[in-house]
């Protein structure tokens, strides 16, 4: 049984007739950390303040083990639910010392054993000697952490992270990450987050959500969303992708790049097919002759992104994203050979 | 679905702003019993005359105010102007000084007989002309510009500097970014302060009647006294209040619907202060300028005439002294007390209906202290013979008509509030009261300190309302210089004016520490 449930829950802000969460339905499991990935509007925030009861459902309900916090009539308010936010602005309160803020939601313990849980907590995020800190005085990481030992003091059920690194830099950003991930394993919590970085919610996150408009479009471990996307919204949100139209035929395709095996749901008539740019390479065209059934291509535009290069090119008169190493000796103007070294998936989109 | 305001919340903002409305209602029910005869009288040209020079001397004294404000607000809040603090404090001392202290010190200097009249014209000097106009526009100017400055003030100390230094990487000049930056910004700071300057000179009644300029609130006063039929003088003030109910919605006009609280991400950072190099001459000149027409000409008078004055028996002060003190702390304490659920209802859950509510508590301060006192005298009367003549129905008085400055300042507070600091609080498992009292509060404590002391400042010099509604026997300075003034003995005058500034010089210093410690950084 999953620990937190929203089932069909919809949320229309008053007069504006479009939903901002539009008949959603997710699960989080015990111990999980599920992020919610979607551009800017698509409602995911606002999911999660569904959550924390900051907003109220318009219907639908919110379920936290076997009890109903919203939906039914039923609507548990904020202070009640058990429920760790931290702020993607930390919301530390400005007037209280880093001690003073970690223990403030601990007034169910006598106040010499809430200072102890603090300072507990504080350890576990590395913060020895700031407990008499204001906020102010402290850099974006230490506020950042802060704001997740005081969401986590009292010992809720679910905690819910709002873009919680956005603000740090990228440096400090893939270390603070794994070090946070590392912490709330280990003392098991489950985690709701919400991002706009497809590469902080595969990194961090068991389970993603992608999110748009409002609706959940599809749920998955990383791995599986990546390698399956359902759509070509999610396969361009989740690593970017070229899309291709194809006749399929069972498990192939045909398409201006030859007949394709795919993946994925049986290919059957006109179908959109998925390419990710690394399942295409390119071969430098040295000596100009053609191989037969080569496929000949154009570089526009050449990317270094250290690691690999992104190159642009056109073939049979399509555009499309190659993924390469990045010694290849290809600039734009350059002609070289495509190959497709990897399988498409096909989409639930028709192709238009 | 948006957010709902819970019902207790509802209740009392409902109840603070039927209460603020009891005076118009009353004005209307007035209005109402009038006769035709005084609805023609109304219509007269006399009206209209009455209507354009109210609107201009609002005008004029809002534009003189706001052109004086904004570069002693920028010099003493962005600059290394030597002394800043205590030019600051300086410069809001004529908020000290009442509107009739400010007519009766033109007088007492440049008037016929006045103390400057003679050696002037001995040394063949022009003696300002200070009846009418002149005299208006510049007695209410000293007396207003202060909350014009204390708002650019607040409003230049909570911009976030990145966004100048963001106009500078853009490319703009020093001067550029100023005009372009920064006095846009301070467009909500620009309307709070236009809207009280221009509500305070439409019901000013002390320096307008001294001068003799023939504005809305001395007709209605004469009006009053005169005559046995007040209606006409009730058509009188609902024509004013109408004018009001049009400043206010320009003003919310003006304020657009943007919300003001900074995002903070990581630690906020307070600005480097302009070098004023070379203009640091003429920076100075300006303060001590304004200074010594605000403090020093008010001051000088005062001594002089006080010093004539030590001639004459004047009875003891400290009575009178501690009348004022009790009275106005009262005051202050409960129109803080409910401004909060008014500014809480319009902040937090906005909508039509509780922009209305706000709005509504506006209406006492714009109707003229002389008709609001008289309003209440007739439902003290009628309605509530318990009250009438006691202490509760001048602090009555004190919250419909100071309610609009206390929400003023404690709905600027609550803005500058970060919505999501008592949100952490609610999901850490405080209840809405644990809330308020361990987060909310602590952080609005600064921003009602200073509403309190604003309250108080301008309830020491209010004196129509006073003059009416205090018990017998109950004698405050305001009333004591009044009295004195109103039958020329300018030098028993004197001695209560100048306690009246002192005291009154001390709310000032109290709120200016307050501005300081709340400012960020």
């Amino acid at each position: 049984m999953p620990l937190l449930s929203l089932d069909d829950v919809t949320l229309r802000y008053a007069s504006s007739g479009t939903a901002a969460v539009d008949g959603l339905s997710l699960a989080v499991e015990p111990g999980e950390v599920l992020a919610l990935l979607g551009p800017s509007g698509c409602g995911k925030t606002t999911t999660l303040r569904l959550v924390a009861g900051f907003e109220r459902p318009g219907s639908g309900a919110v379920t936290l083990e076997g009890r109903a916090l919203a939906g039914s009539g039923a609507f548990v308010p904020p202070e009640q639910r058990s429920v760790g936010m931290v702020f993607q602005d930390y919301a530390l309160f400005p007037h209280l010392s880093v001690l003073e803020n970690v223990a403030f939601g601990l007034t169910a313990m006598p106040r010499q054993e809430a200072r102890a849980r603090a300072s507990q907590m504080l350890k576990l995020f590395g913060l020895e000697g700031f407990e008499s800190r204001m906020p102010h005085a402290l850099s974006g990481g230490q506020q950042q952490r802060v704001a997740l030992a005081r969401a986590l003091a009292p010992g809720p059920r679910v905690l819910l992270l709002d873009e919680p690194f956005s603000s740090l830099d990228s440096a400090l950003r893939a270390s603070t990450r794994m070090e946070v991930r590392r912490v709330l394993k280990s003392l098991g919590a489950t985690v709701m987050l919400v991002t706009h970085d497809q590469q902080e919610a595969m990194a961090f996150a068991d389970r993603l959500a992608v999110m748009r408009a409002g609706k959940v479009e599809q749920v998955g471990t990383p791995e599986a969303v990546y390698a399956m996307p359902r759509t070509a919204f999610v396969a361009y949100f989740l690593g970017g992708t070229n899309l291709l139209p194809g006749v399929g035929f069972g498990n192939g395709a045909r398409t201006v790049l030859g007949i394709l095996p795919v993946v994925g749901a049986p290919a059957r008539g006109n179908v959109l097919l998925s390419l990710r740019p690394e399942a295409l390479k390119l071969v430098p065209d040295t000596d100009g002759v053609a191989v037969g059934g080569a496929l000949r291509a154009e570089v526009l535009a050449r990317e270094f992104q250290g690691p690999s290069a992104e190159y642009t090119i056109a073939c049979n008169g399509m555009e499309l994203t190659v993924r390469g190493a990045p010694e290849l000796p290809l600039r734009a103007g350059d002609r070289a050979r495509l190959e497709v070294v990897g399988r498409a998936v096909v989409l639930e989109d028709r192709p238009d | 679905m948006r957010r709902r305001a819970p019902v207790g919340l509802w209740v009392a903002g409902v109840a603070v702003a039927a209460l603020a409305l009891v005076p118009a209602v009353y004005l209307c029910v007035r209005a109402a019993e009038a006769d035709a005869g005084a609805w023609g009288l109304l219509l007269r040209d006399r009206t209209w005359g009455l209507l354009g020079r109210t609107l201009g001397l609002a005008a004029a004294v809002t534009a003189c105010a706001a052109v004086l404000s904004l570069p002693l607000a920028w010099l003493t809040a962005r600059t290394d102007l030597p002394g800043r603090h205590l030019w600051t404090v300086l410069l809001c001392v004529p908020l000290a000084v009442p509107t009739f202290v400010s007519g009766y010190v033109l007088l007492a200097a440049f008037g016929v007989g006045g103390a400057l009249e003679e050696p002037l014209t001995r040394w063949g000097l022009p003696v300002p002309h200070v009846y009418g106009f002149p005299g208006a526009l510049l007695a209410l100017t000293v007396s207003t510009y202060p909350y014009f400055f204390l708002a650019l003030r607040a409003g230049l100390q909570s911009q976030d500097p990145a966004w100048l230094e963001g106009a500078r990487s853009l490319g703009l000049t020093p001067v550029r970014a100023f005009f372009r930056i920064t006095v846009p910004l301070l467009r909500p700071a620009f309307a709070s302060g236009a809207l009280l300057v221009g509500l305070y000179v439409l019901s000013d009644f002390g320096a307008v009647a001294l001068v003799q300029y023939d504005a809305f609130s001395r007709a209605i006063y004469v009006q009053y006294e005169g005559a046995y039929d007040r209606s006409y003088a009730a058509l009188l003030g609902l024509a004013l209040v109408s004018v009001t109910v049009g400043v206010l919605a320009l003003e919310l006009w003006l304020r657009g619907r943007a919300g003001y609280h900074r995002s903070a991400k990581g630690a906020a950072r307070a600005s480097a202060p302009v070098r004023l190099g070379r203009w640091r001459v003429p920076a100075l000149l300006l303060c001590g300028a304004v200074v010594a027409v605000g403090v020093g000409l008010p001051v000088g008078v005062l001594v002089y005439w006080g010093v004539r004055g030590l001639e004459v028996e004047s009875g003891p002060l400290l009575g009178p002294a501690w009348s004022s003190v009790s009275a106005s702390m009262l005051g202050a304490v409960a129109a803080v007390v409910g401004a909060l659920p008014l500014a809480f209802l319009a902040v937090r859950y906005p909508s039509r209906l509780t922009v209305v509510l706000e709005r509504v508590s506006y209406a006492g301060y714009a109707l003229p202290p002389i008709v609001l006192a008289l309003s209440l005298v007739f439902l003290g009367v009628q309605a509530v013979p318990f009250l009438y003549g006691t202490l509760a129905m001048l602090v009555l008085a004190y919250v419909v008509r100071f309610l609009p400055q206390a929400v003023g300042v404690v709905r600027a507070s609550l803005l500058q509030l970060n919505p999501h600091l008592p949100e952490a609080a609610a999901s850490l498992g405080q209840p809405p009261s644990g809330v308020l009292r361990r987060v909310t509060a602590p952080l609005l404590r600064p921003g009602l300190l200073a509403g309190a002391a604003l309250v108080f400042l301008t309830a020491m010099k209010e004196l129509p309302a006073t003059l009416l509604l205090a018990p017998i026997g109950f004698e405050t300075l305001a009333t004591r210089v009044w009295a004195a003034t109103a039958e020329g003995r300018f030098a028993e005058a004197a001695a209560p004016a100048l306690v009246l500034m002192a005291v009154s010089t001390l709310g000032v210093g109290l709120l200016v520490s307050q501005e300081g410690r709340s400012s960020p950084g």
